[in-house]
């Protein structure tokens, strides 16, 4: 079989995704063995701009030229992978769609901001189509190991549209409500095998929200442990404030 | 001197994390425009924090950068705690001096293996070196696995790590988690070795130029990492709050990443900084290769930071050796394990105030600061990033280093100066958070 093409691409991030795939250790090299990366910034001086099998693409779309790049890099690529929160769904850096932009600006460069234009965080999606979602901030190794299974299969992975709860439950955490603390865990989709809270800490939903959150549920819990609508909100915005933009990235109202 | 054009421009440099260009021009043998543009997308994090909790700081800023986010993690959290006049216990520190090693050696692993040692091999990625050079190849990817696997112990992941947050840890290792670490660690002793010998054989480029290097400094006899001062090699010294009249922040037009300077046009931070402020305590063994390689400080050849992170990891595999075996003895407390969350349960006392948070990560000197108000919300944040320090004191460099080589051609003008800047490590996505040689035509 001969090896698909394979290009990862960076856009506006912390490319601690890509770091990812060389923390699989040894394992890279059997990867490496059924795909041909022909470009990787990151750790390769190789560069490819010819059509594409696979595109990887990491980062949010946050200004024009990004958007530029992102839809040439469709245009050449048969598959296109979002990777990581930035990409699938706008990540930490949709935070920034809470301030308006001129302001912002203002407050990091003072009056030299003017010579760094920024459009509002856009996810991968809201700008291209995209064939494959790997969540998470950070991606989660086994199950982008899945995905490229499945792409190389030319099959589709479904990510799970469960709570993260589900797999909690079965790792055998103390629910973070019943420790005192809320947790974004009941309206986040799952496939990080609840990584977060294994570790003792909550949930922040970096990997997106369910599609048909329990919201009569959810309500329930907020009400029985006191808690404030407005917290949750506030704490979901961390991660998926570009769900009010529609595809092409215009306000939602 | 030959009278001859070059223009170089190198777009997106590769093997550095993060979006910077080189540009050079030299006419009639004269160097007319030498930058290193910055063309990172900004990302506005300082601005973002504001309205945040301070408990959120660590979180969001640890994805400032995949590669040093546990740095990030450790500067967050010391800013926050200054600011709240919370002291962390004992056990907490020792840990975190833990994290940080673990995060230097994965990182310094990562840049000599993979970023540098293509070049002074003389090929354009590892990608090859798996043909001709598999062993090595095999220990690079085998020693940075290690480390990743002990920060998963410690702290659920080595990208974004979960159990570290202001006042402690949400999850201590377990007895068997400290074998698991110890076993891993003695485990690398061996292929560090073997690095070693191998760097020892690597030829480094010849080039100086004498410039004043800042890095943390103490009063004890330990290597400073987590704590400490600000001190530079021109005799400076000052409290980490002052950090502002250290950095001197200014904005140049071709950078979306600021610009520093102290005592003289430029300075610069890291390895090599940490190892010409700090050399004496720098442990037995990592001292011995400096002697055997012939490095000590004072050292001007920035190229040779690469050869400090060496040494560094060596310190830093052995002092997390004797970290964890005094763990073991000592026992872990329990009762010090903290269920914050967003401090619901308001486990950390809450109060305004304004703290600093400086750390040496593995590519320099981070300053994180935070003001709070009552409530314990961000009023203002400011990061202040390695790379960002260097950047300045790289282009005064290329400066220096372009006319000195001008009788070779233009390709091997432009690896020079890329090898230059990734002897930095740059961090670009840090900075602003970096890096493409660009080469003006006229």
């Amino acid at each position: 079989m001969k090896r698909p093409k394979v290009a990862f691409f960076d856009f506006s991030c912390c490319e601690g995704c890509q770091l990812q795939v060389a923390n699989i250790g040894e394992t890279l090299l059997d990867v490496l063995d059924l795909i041909d990366v022909v470009e990787f910034r990151e750790v390769m001086s190789e560069k490819w701009d010819k059509a594409l099998d696979v595109a990887i693409v990491e980062g949010s779309i946050t200004n024009q030229h990004a958007a530029e790049r992102i839809q040439q890099i469709r245009d050449r690529s048969k598959v296109l992978i979002a990777y990581g929160s930035c990409a699938t769904i706008g990540g930490v850096n949709g935070m920034k769609n809470e301030f308006e932009l001129d302001e912002i600006g203002k407050y990091v460069y003072n009056a030299d901001y003017r010579f760094f234009p920024a459009e509002k965080t856009r996810a991968i999606y809201q700008v291209v189509n995209v064939d494959y979602f790997v969540n998470g901030c950070p991606v989660y190794p086994p199950e982008f190991i899945e995905v490229l299974k499945a792409v190389l299969q030319g099959i589709p992975y479904y990510v799970p549209d469960y709570a993260v709860c589900v797999q909690c439950k079965l790792n055998e955490n103390v629910c973070m409500y019943d420790r005192g603390v809320t947790c974004l865990g009941p309206v986040t989709r799952a496939g990080c095998n609840s990584w977060c809270i294994n570790n003792g800490n909550i949930c922040y939903g970096c990997r997106g929200m369910v599609s048909n959150p329990n919201e009569k549920g959810a309500k329930d819990v907020l009400a029985r442990h006191n808690i404030q609508m407005e917290m949750i909100l506030n704490k979901m915005n961390m991660y998926n404030k570009c769900r009010e933009l529609v595809q092409g990235g215009h306000e939602d109202d | 001197m030959t009278k001859k054009d070059v223009n170089i421009k190198v777009e997106y440099l590769t093997r550095v994390e993060g979006h910077g260009n080189i540009v050079v021009n030299v006419k009639d043998g004269k160097l007319d425009t030498c930058r290193l543009d910055v063309v990172e997308a900004p990302r506005f994090f300082e601005g973002l924090l504001r309205g945040r909790s301070v408990f959120e700081a660590q979180h969001i800023t640890s994805r400032i950068c995949g590669i040093c986010s546990c740095g990030h993690t450790l500067a967050s959290i010391q800013a926050a705690e200054d600011a709240l006049g919370v002291v962390p216990s004992a056990q907490t520190i020792k840990l975190r001096k833990l994290l940080l090693h673990f995060e230097t050696l994965d990182s310094h692993i990562l840049h000599i293996y993979l970023l540098a040692a293509p070049d002074l091999l003389g090929v354009k990625s590892f990608v090859p070196l798996i043909e001709t050079h598999n062993k090595v190849v095999r220990r690079a990817l085998r020693l940075k696995k290690t480390c990743n696997d002990v920060c998963d112990i410690l702290v659920g992941r080595h990208v974004h790590p979960i159990s570290a947050i202001v006042g402690g840890f949400t999850k201590l290792p377990k007895e068997t988690d400290l074998d698991d670490m110890l076993n891993k660690l003695t485990g690398m002793l061996p292929d560090i070795e073997a690095t070693v010998e191998l760097a020892a054989k690597l030829k480094f480029p010849e080039f100086e130029r004498d410039t004043e290097y800042v890095a943390l400094v103490n009063y004890t006899d330990e290597y400073p990492f987590l704590t400490g001062s600000i001190g530079s090699t021109d005799g400076v010294r000052m409290d980490k709050i002052d950090y502002r009249k250290a950095t001197n922040e200014f904005v140049v037009p071709h950078s979306s990443a600021k610009h520093t300077k102290l005592s003289r046009d430029s300075y610069a931070v890291g390895s090599l900084a940490r190892f010409n402020l700090n050399y004496d305590k720098l442990h037995p063994k990592a001292k011995e290769i400096a002697v055997a390689i012939g490095m000590k400080p004072k050292c001007i050849n920035p190229y040779l930071n690469t050869a400090a992170q060496l040494l560094e990891v060596v310190h830093c595999l052995e002092d997390s050796i004797a970290i964890v075996k005094d763990l073991k003895h000592t026992g872990i407390y329990y009762d010090e394990e903290i269920v914050v969350g967003l401090n619901e349960q308001s486990k950390v006392p809450v109060k305004a105030g304004n703290g600093v948070g400086a750390v040496e990560v593995p590519r320099g000197i981070l300053f994180h600061n935070y003001e709070l108000d009552g409530k314990g919300t961000i009023l203002n944040a400011n990061c202040i990033i390695p790379t960002n320090q260097n950047l300045n004191n790289i282009e005064h460099d290329m400066k220096k280093l372009v006319p000195e080589i001008l009788d070779r051609n233009e390709e091997e003008i432009t690896l020079a100066l890329e090898m230059l800047v990734r002897a930095y490590d740059p961090c670009i996505s840090c900075s602003t958070h970096f890096l493409d040689v660009r080469y003006v035509n006229r």
